[in-house]
């Protein structure tokens, strides 16, 4: 009813003279953390900022997925939160967001956000800002690792081993849930980028590249052998990721590859103390550790009223200050290398792995088209569940490549 | 006297000034939508950028694909499970319509499905199914069985989510033959009766007649539903596992607005559209003829 009656307000505001300095934010930071975080911003940065007056509207985070695409076109604001990588491109190239190169520049951003910049980039020019991020990699249950005598892994016989032991010992070694998806999906871009690194990585995320191409064989090969051997959770396309927290939680499963905002869900379950992060492992020592770190950014619409005062907004927004206080207080990293340290045992570790790697990348359904990642994963889901049936799979996924990217 | 143009057109037109909102409501709701859709069935279109002509090509793809393939099979899994539906709560209707203050409460009981929205009924047995948790798998686990991932099993899973549809669906044929059993002529059974009709003769020749539009209205509703079946896929698997268990409906829906092909997600609304309209017209037929015959 809120989020109406602001809609409606700004309707009645667009339609009088237009107010100097009149700043209209859409947002897509639902969850109570984001919500209370974009507030905060929004009031430091009126404060900082007396001439604009600034609108927010927030949206619910899935709603606003298909909210974006009308109001882009239709009623565009002044600054959206979106996502980096792909899904910014896809925009971009409809010509629906602004070049914000200037902001980069004037504020020394390419040097201060240089671990996202790319993330931002389509054809030499930067498409907005990025306000946080964080890293993906595996939580595990230490109590369940110290009884069996593990540590952490660092390369791929090592995390075998101890995957072995665990099923040896009755404890699942890793839990999943891939009702939704995605998170096989987080499988297949760790390992391809360990087997072949970053640039085979985008050229198959960018449609360049097929998905029976021979060097992708060895990378399905171990997954395949993972899922042949039972290492991933029982049944774990009927669980979203939400529910394959349970088995980790009670002690029945000891990994979880995942992203850092699972860190809430334990602190909830009292088992964060047990818990701790390791990177994933190597498995080609030629191949440099490359990381997934989705990145949240904002952009200002192509046809957005203000771009004076959104571009202030987005500088604003970028100052390792502004940056870190946003960042931190919904348990994300700031993307500005200028920001304090984390202070946090998750956010620490993540800091270090993400600010070692050799580059970043954003998550598959991120980094390619949504129609692509869509028939990606469901592919990976079945192979998963069905490794006999990796040709078949393979070539059904690249009958969709080749049809999207023509 | 003069007559003025309205008073001699009177009786032609006021019909149409009374039947013009209904109409004009009709064409831009109902008629134009479906026009604008077999227009973007023709093209490929992301939703807002360009639209490219691209002629007879999303249905010629369609045929080669087989996530459609896998989505008719469904549709006609879901229909022959869903003509179930009337005879069966036929028979449960029988049953229920005694007058005891206990078939009362258990009626009432039945009733609760169809009250309930279909998101309830899909998370509820999503839970029901849950191999880990789940009713289901105390249930098989007590009799020795091994627990069954209904959901993410792609053979069974169409199945699972079907048995759950079936429930809210039994309810409402349910509530059509008990109002069509109190509304039951008692002179013609009374008359059935001096005659000697007893037991399966009465019900199949005197009783099951007068319950025929009962039967009429409830094989509709239950082709429809099995035709539109969607809200409970979409809650309990989303068509998974990996789009074993998605109906046109379905798939509609994920390539428009989740996979930003429109056309795509015309040209399967259209065949949805056209195996639709078969029967509309056989309904349509069947009631005009119906009506007719009343005059």
């Amino acid at each position: 009813m809120k989020r109406f009656m602001t809609l409606f307000a700004s309707a009645v505001l667009a339609a009088s003279p237009a107010l100097a300095g009149k700043l209209v934010i859409n947002a897509n930071t639902s969850d109570p953390a984001p919500k209370q975080a974009f507030e905060k911003l929004v009031a430091d940065f009126e404060k900082e900022n007396p001439d604009v007056d600034v609108e927010l509207n927030i949206f619910d985070h899935e709603a606003y997925k298909t909210a974006i695409r009308n109001f882009l076109q239709a009623d565009p604001p002044d600054v959206v939160t979106w996502f980096a990588g792909n899904r910014m491109k896809f925009f971009v190239d409809q010509g629906l967001f602004e070049d914000v190169s200037d902001v980069w520049k004037d504020n020394n951003l390419y040097n201060n956000m240089a671990s996202t910049a790319s993330a931002l980039n389509v054809s030499g020019k930067q498409y907005g800002v990025p306000y946080a991020y964080y890293q993906w990699g595996v939580y595990y249950r230490k109590d369940i690792f110290a009884k069996y005598g593990l540590g952490e892994p660092r390369t791929w016989a090592d995390f075998m081993n101890i995957c072995e032991t665990l099923k040896q010992n009755g404890v699942t070694p890793v839990t999943i849930g891939t009702k939704y998806l995605w998170t096989a999906a987080g499988w297949f871009d760790f390992l391809n980028l360990r087997v072949n690194g970053m640039d085979f990585h985008m050229d198959l995320m960018d449609g360049k590249a097929s998905y029976e191409d021979p060097r992708l064989d060895r990378v399905f090969e171990i997954w395949g052998d993972m899922a042949r051997k039972g290492y991933f959770l029982e049944n774990h396309a009927t669980f979203s990721w939400q529910e394959a927290q349970a088995p980790m939680i009670n002690g029945e499963a000891a990994m979880y590859l995942i992203g850092n905002f699972i860190v809430p869900s334990l602190e909830d379950a009292g088992v964060a103390d047990q818990t701790g992060y390791f990177q994933f492992p190597v498995i080609n020592a030629d191949v440099r550790t490359y990381e997934e770190a989705p990145t949240d950014t904002l952009h200002i619409p192509a046809k957005a009223k203000n771009k004076a005062d959104a571009k202030r907004f987005l500088a604003f927004v970028a100052r390792a200050d502004i940056n870190n206080e946003v960042a931190t207080s919904i348990g994300n990293l700031p993307p500005n290398s200028q920001a304090p340290e984390p202070s946090d045992r998750f956010l620490k570790i993540g800091f270090k792995v993400l600010s070692e790697s050799a580059g970043l990348a954003q998550f598959y359904d991120r980094d390619t088209t949504p129609e692509m990642a869509k028939e990606g994963m469901k592919g990976f889901q079945e192979f998963m569940v069905k490794p006999e049936r990796e040709k078949q799979i393979r070539a059904r996924i690249d009958k969709a490549r080749q049809r999207i990217f023509k | 006297m003069q007559l003025s143009f309205w008073e001699r057109n009177q009786l032609r037109l006021a019909p149409v000034f009374f039947l013009a909102p209904a109409f004009l409501l009709f064409v831009v709701y109902v008629i134009h939508p479906i026009l604008s859709s077999l227009w973007i069935s023709l093209h490929e279109w992301d939703g807002f950028g360009e639209m490219t002509w691209v002629g007879l090509s999303n249905y010629f793809e369609m045929y080669e694909d087989e996530r459609v393939i896998t989505a008719v099979q469904n549709n006609i899994l879901w229909l022959v499970f869903f003509l179930l539906a009337p005879p069966l709560s036929l028979g449960l209707a029988l049953f229920l319509n005694q007058n005891l203050l206990e078939l009362r409460v258990i009626k009432s009981l039945f009733f609760f499905p169809f009250v309930v929205s279909a998101v309830v009924v899909g998370l509820v047995f999503s839970w029901f199914y849950n191999p880990k948790y789940g009713l289901l798998d105390l249930f098989l686990k007590a009799i020795g069985a091994s627990p069954l991932a209904l959901l993410s099993n792609e053979d069974l899973v169409s199945y699972g989510i079907i048995a759950a549809a079936m429930w809210p669906q039994i309810a409402y044929c349910l509530i059509l033959y008990i109002t069509g059993l109190a509304s039951l002529n008692k002179e013609v059974i009374e008359a059935g009766r001096i005659d000697g009709a007893k037991g399966w003769a009465m019900f199949w020749n005197v009783v099951l007649p007068q319950l025929r539009p009962a039967t009429f209205i409830a094989i509709v509703v239950s082709v429809l539903g099995a035709l539109r079946s969607f809200d409970l896929i979409a809650i309990m698997t989303q068509g998974g596992p990996w789009g074993s268990s998605t109906v046109l409906a379905y798939e509609m829906v994920e390539q428009a607005i989740f996979n930003y092909r429109m056309g795509y997600g015309a040209a399967l609304a259209t065949i949805l559209f056209l195996l639709l309209d078969v029967y509309i017209a056989w309904f349509l037929i069947r009631l005009w003829k119906n009506e007719k015959g009343r005059l």
